[in-house]
């Protein structure tokens, strides 16, 4: 069946009252109506109905999204926009089939053996990590890419994979919590300082840490191009991994691998089987993000509040926002040792990345985050923390000439741990 | 479909990547608020009035209809290109060109978001009271075209109490400018008010110059709950009378309530009928004075429960029951219209006890809030179009509404205008001396009907 057949009741909630341009990213930049949720919800009604075809205007109209969810929070009629262009996407290469580019990306997701080994596959992913490191990320190697909009630049790939340094099982103290450790690509592949600082938290708290070496990605690059086969696909795959292990809670430091756990596999999967989507449900409701977890755990309860050395403020990832993780990550940040915390201008407002949507609309993209960058000056702190590793490449990107260090709340919290002397 | 060599000379004018034929985007500017949808032939966004002038002239030569468009977030259709033509839309025109802190002025274009010429002035300390619930998207061409109200209308007006002078390009081509930046001005006819509320069929706005005031220091809000519409009504008088202007005095009637608790279980008393929320503003320690004062003067008038709100957290919790209406209506039924009557305030109780009838008598769900200080009430009624009969049923309802609320010595529309769909009414509100000279006017200024054609005036024949 047609994705958008599917979704036929969510299409007419839709009353038209144009509320969404008040706050989609997309349309903030662009300024014409298609470009708005109320906009694409109308393309998709249209497209159902068979008002007009998806043409590559369709497609170009439906790839220009976030997927950031500010539409579908502020939307008093609860349409789920974001749920409604996926289903375009889909339904788009059902009838076209899947672009060069979403192809080579499933080929990827689909092998983590040739992802994980491959010496090449930096020139392979370029296009979906395209961005260069900052130089304060400590990684200094920077990749020139090979095709047009020369100013991309690719963070290196992590010498060895995060997961790829660790037993599977990291055994913690008799009676504690044992909390299964979901990584996602981009902190197994390109920031494993985000996966060691966790380590290093989840240690000082005394936690065994589960990381499932078959856990692979959450699929959500694969959905956002349409590709369902292979989101499902690797769903199942971390659902049967997960399963495998006792855990009191699943831990996420990547806001859009949680999003995809807790709002993408129980919307989207399970369908025809009942037990099947129980899973997937019960899975989410063990999924915690970790500024989360670390609340639940009482990580700052012992910790003294010493020297505000530096500047520090936050940025919402969309994914966090609006799961309302949003109290959590400051309140860690304002207990951490040696942090001044400062709330800057529109911390919730989204980077501009969207996964493929800055692929397909990097000048788009980078006017969204131009606007994050000049609030984060503006601000004047030394540091800009968040909670996903999406936002702070693209953060990164921005802030090229700025002096101000991108790190993960993870990062920033480890450091505490160095303050209260009991690291090791 | 328009000639190509028409497009060619538009093109020509704004530019290609100010024109669109593509499917995708007439789509896209076929609908507003109001469910109802038209295709044009094709949309443009111009840059300047010059190119607007430009446009106009040429359509005004080949007798195709041009329709103004903002947000498209009108609840009259009065954006909507019916029988196809050229949608122009005016947002890319979206600077706010000056704000002058020595005359109280703020200059902008008409594709500026009103919301954010609102948090650009507050910045400096003053203030743009005109406040629609689609401030945070709607436009101030929109704004100006409909005279938007909004809650704060009670004290400080509506959107044309505020403007002071406007450039518009006529019809025909000619750029006007009417009024000016001085608050007082006698010289010729009062364009600017006659723009102010034209829907769009006068002229189209270009730019707007409008008043300024101080901003309040700060705000009180409290909520009042009744055991009966009169004691409400009561209320409101009362507060009045004891000379406070409150900045919003809203109501939600016992429907509201009930559709509300239902829905959403915020511990409305079982016996609530009525409740006013109010907002005053101003200096701080007066307010303290005022809302004391309130308390005094409501408490005999069957006040079951009385709620003042500390700070702006609290504040947004009285609020709630409020904002809770239009998620809580779309349980009752899919389909809503939504009518915004006026009632002179003291007549409020006796137009929702009528509409209570009217109720009964079509069996369908009418849920009634809005604006108890000034007397404008949004009328819901809840139906379900794909039931059959349903828009039948709603269609004699809202005919009688109109009658009762006229016979009140109220109007048919507060703030949405007529545009489409209040069109087929317009005769039971005016005269036909009325409408001879409103016709006389647009006759004058559009002789070839080409500007938002087909708007207020129901089609002849």
């Amino acid at each position: 069946m047609d994705p958008l057949k599917k979704i036929e009741n969510e299409l007419k909630k839709c009353v038209k009252c144009g509320a969404c341009r008040a706050h989609c990213p997309v349309f903030s930049v662009v300024g014409r109506e298609p470009a708005s949720a109320r906009g694409k919800v109308a393309l998709a009604r249209a497209a159902l109905s068979g008002g007009i075809g998806i043409d590559a205007r369709t497609r170009s109209e439906m790839s220009k999204c976030l997927l950031c969810g500010r539409c579908v929070e502020k939307c008093a009629n609860d349409v789920p926009t974001d749920l409604i262009v996926l289903a375009a996407r889909r339904s788009a290469a059902r009838e076209k089939g899947l672009t060069l580019f979403q192809k080579t990306v499933a080929l990827f997701l689909k092998n983590p053996d040739l992802t994980a080994k491959g010496a090449r596959l930096t020139s392979v992913l370029r296009p979906l990590l395209f961005r260069r490191v900052p130089s304060s990320s400590g990684l200094r190697l920077r990749f020139p890419l090979p095709f047009p909009g020369g100013r991309r630049r690719l963070p290196p790939i992590a010498s060895k994979p995060f997961l790829d340094r660790y037993p599977e099982i990291i055994a913690g103290e008799a009676g504690r919590p044992r909390i299964l450790y979901f990584a996602g690509c981009m902190t197994n592949f390109v920031y494993p300082e985000i996966g060691e600082a966790a380590l290093a938290i989840l240690k000082s708290l005394g936690c065994t840490v589960i990381m499932p070496g078959d856990q692979r990605c959450c699929g959500f690059p694969a959905l956002s191009g349409g590709d369902m086969a292979t989101f499902r696909s690797l769903a199942e795959a971390n659902l049967s991994a997960l399963e495998r292990h006792q855990a009191d809670y699943v831990m996420t430091a990547c806001a859009s691998c949680g999003g995809a756990f807790h709002r993408m596999y129980p919307r989207l999967l399970g369908e025809g089987s009942p037990e099947l989507a129980e899973r997937f449900r019960a899975m989410a409701d063990k999924v915690v993000d970790a500024a989360e977890l670390l609340e639940i755990l009482g990580f700052t309860a012992g910790i003294t509040k010493e020297g505000e050395s530096e500047r520090v403020t936050y940025h919402d990832p969309c994914h966090l926002r609006n799961r309302s993780v949003t109290r959590q990550p400051r309140r860690l940040l304002q207990a951490a040792p040696g942090v001044e915390f400062v709330e800057m201008d529109g911390a919730d407002s989204c980077c501009g990345l969207g996964g493929t949507f800055t692929i397909h609309h990097y000048g788009a993209s980078m006017a969204i985050n131009a606007r994050k960058t000049n609030t984060i000056r503006k601000a004047g702190v030394d540091v800009v923390a968040t909670g996903c590793p999406g936002c702070m490449l693209h953060l990164a990107d921005g802030l090229q000439r700025e002096a101000v260090r991108v790190m993960h709340t993870l990062q920033v919290l480890a450091r505490t741990l160095k303050h209260n002397t009991f690291f090791d | 479909m328009l000639k190509k060599s028409f497009i060619k000379k538009l093109r020509d004018i704004v530019g290609a990547s100010n024109l669109s034929e593509e499917r995708q985007d007439l789509l896209c500017y076929s609908y507003d608020a109001t469910q109802m949808e038209f295709i044009p032939d094709v949309v443009i966004y111009p840059a300047d009035s010059r190119e607007i002038s430009a446009v106009l002239r040429l359509a005004n030569a080949d007798g195709v209809p041009v329709f103004p468009r903002g947000a498209g977030s009108g609840f009259s259709g009065g954006s909507l290109p019916r029988g196809g033509g050229i949608v122009l839309v005016t947002t890319r025109m979206d600077r706010i060109l000056r704000i002058d802190t020595d005359n109280l002025i703020a200059v902008v274009e008409p594709g500026v978001v009103t919301g954010d010429l609102q948090d650009a002035v507050e910045k400096l300390g003053l203030f743009y009271p005109p406040d629609p619930a689609s401030l945070r998207f709607s436009t101030m061409g929109g704004n100006v075209a409909e005279c938007a109200g909004g809650p704060r209308a009670v004290k400080y007006g509506v959107t044309r109490d505020y403007v002071l002078g406007l450039e518009v390009v006529l019809p025909t081509g000619d750029i006007i400018t009417t009024g000016g930046e001085t608050v007082k001005g006698v010289v010729g006819y009062d364009l600017t008010r006659l723009m102010c509320g034209c829907e769009g069929t006068l002229g189209i706005i270009t730019s707007i110059t409008v008043r300024l005031i101080p901003l309040p220091e700060s705000r009180k809000t409290m909520l009042a709950i009744f055991d009966s519409i009169d004691g409400a009504a009561a209320a409101v008088a009362a507060v009045i009378r004891g000379r406070i202007v409150p900045a919003t005095l809203e109501f939600m009637d016992h429907a509201a309530l009930k559709c509300v608790e239902r829905e959403f279980s915020l511990g409305i008393p079982e016996a609530a009928r009525a409740v006013l929320i109010i907002e005053l503003d101003g200096e701080r320690e007066l307010l303290e004075k005022q809302a004391a004062r309130i308390r005094e003067v409501i408490r005999p008038l069957g006040l079951l429960e009385f709620r003042a709100a500390a700070d702006d957290a609290e504040a947004e919790e009285l609020w709630k029951a409020r904002r809770l209406i239009s998620p809580a209506l779309r349980k009752v039924n899919p389909d809503k219209i939504n009518e915004d009557i006026v009632v002179p305030r003291s007549r409020v109780p006796d137009i929702i006890r009528r509409i209570d009838e009217i109720r009964t008598k079509y069996g369908i769900p009418i849920i009634n809030f809005g604006h108890a200080g000034d007397g404008n009430i949004h009328v819901n009624i809840m139906i379900d179009r794909s039931v059959p009969g349903e828009s039948e049923k709603a269609e004699g309802a809202v005919r009688e509404i109109f009658r009762e609320t006229l016979a009140l010595g109220g109007t048919m529309s507060g703030e949405h205008g007529v545009g489409l769909s209040k069109a087929p009414y317009l005769s039971m509100e005016l005269t036909p001396a009325q409408i001879r000279a409103m016709k006389a006017i647009k006759k004058a200024l559009d002789p070839n009907n080409i500007l938002n054609p087909g708007k207020i005036f129901p089609d002849e024949g």
